[in-house]
């Protein structure tokens, strides 16, 4: 199987990050790797830098990763996340400025092709230009 | 002055300590014009310090901020959590290679900095910053002087008081536009009673 880049969705509900990740298997199929995670360290609402971290390393592709996330808190706690990954998988991880389902369903459209990192990205971002 | 393991250990615990009681104040103002979890977030992560305070306490101070700083980033869960983590932990950086009290503008400087660059923020957007700019303002500018204590604490709170009437532009607050005018910002809040905490405690012991 030809690498391709990987798709990390991370939205403040584990509902929204589990079904969002299932209607990307549905759509997309399985050749993309899909992790998600979703709420802060008790379970509640939020967001959780140790279960990205996992995410990002569970998609872990040499091609590197795509993260789409939902609200200001996941982003910042995604960057942050990214920035404590071991040095060399840092510059393969970005954080796409797209909403979460419309974003991950075409970022994992795209990266099924096996687009490069910055095709998969400039794909999900198309759909925030508007 | 080099901080005292006891010194170091009287000023976390009450700034967690603080943190812990004004969760329920914090949860309200962020009710108003975020999602409400700034407090229970707040709460998460000091109790987290909190329970790490004899390993804190027994590291050297740039240490120390680094573990505070790793731990808000670890157990917050909220954009609070990056965000107060950096500042820790930048100003655990900055005290690699700087002294307190000397530089202790200068290491406050580094934290905010941080803090600049994790949100991609600035002052005047109804933010923590606009508690801890003033604050870095004042500690440059009354370096030395007795009253500095004194000084930086009210510099808190009349920051806090000038958050009411900005419209936010940054964090979950933007989405209210002109309605998030009005009321105070959580997170400067949040910022100002760390920095009461720090200087009651400070001033406690001297």
């Amino acid at each position: 199987m030809n690498d391709t880049v990987g798709i990390v969705i991370v939205s403040h509900s584990p509902d929204i990050a589990k079904g969002t990740a299932d209607m990307v298997r549905q759509m997309v199929g399985s050749e993309v790797k899909v992790a998600f995670c979703g709420g802060n360290p008790d379970g509640g609402l939020g967001t959780n830098v140790s279960l990205i971290i996992d995410a990002i390393n569970n998609a872990w592709s040499p091609k590197g990763v795509a993260v789409l996330v939902d609200l200001g808190g996941a982003e910042t706690n995604s960057e942050m996340a990214v920035e404590m990954l071991q040095p060399e998988r840092r510059n393969l991880v970005v954080v796409c400025n797209a909403p979460i389902v419309e974003g991950a369903v075409m970022a994992a459209t795209e990266a099924v092709g096996g687009s490069s990192l910055e095709q998969v990205r400039a794909v999900a971002e198309e759909l925030s230009a508007s | 002055m080099s901080l005292q393991p006891e010194t170091l250990k009287t000023l976390v615990r009450a700034a967690a300590e603080q943190m812990i009681a004004s969760a329920p104040e914090l949860t309200a103002l962020d009710q108003a014009i975020g999602d409400g979890d700034h407090g229970a977030n707040m709460k998460r992560g000091f109790e987290a310090v909190l329970g790490k305070l004899d390993t804190i306490s027994a590291q050297p101070i740039d240490q120390a901020l680094k573990t505070i700083g790793k731990t808000l980033v670890m157990t917050v869960g909220g954009a609070s959590g990056p965000l107060y983590g950096s500042f820790f932990m930048a100003a655990g950086d900055a005290l690699a290679s700087k002294r307190l009290p000397d530089d202790l503008a200068d290491v406050f400087c580094c934290a905010v900095g941080a803090v600049v660059s994790r949100g991609r923020s600035r002052p005047g957007e109804k933010t923590m910053l606009d508690v801890l700019f003033p604050v870095l303002q004042t500690l440059m500018a009354e370096a030395g002087q007795p009253d500095l204590i004194d000084k930086v604490r009210t510099t808190a709170s009349e920051a806090v008081a000038r958050t009411v009437p900005m419209q936010a532009t940054k964090g979950r607050a933007a989405f209210l536009g002109a309605r998030s005018i009005g009321h105070v910002d959580p997170g400067a809040r949040s910022s100002c009673l760390l920095v009461h905490a720090v200087c009651n405690t400070l001033e406690a012991r001297l």
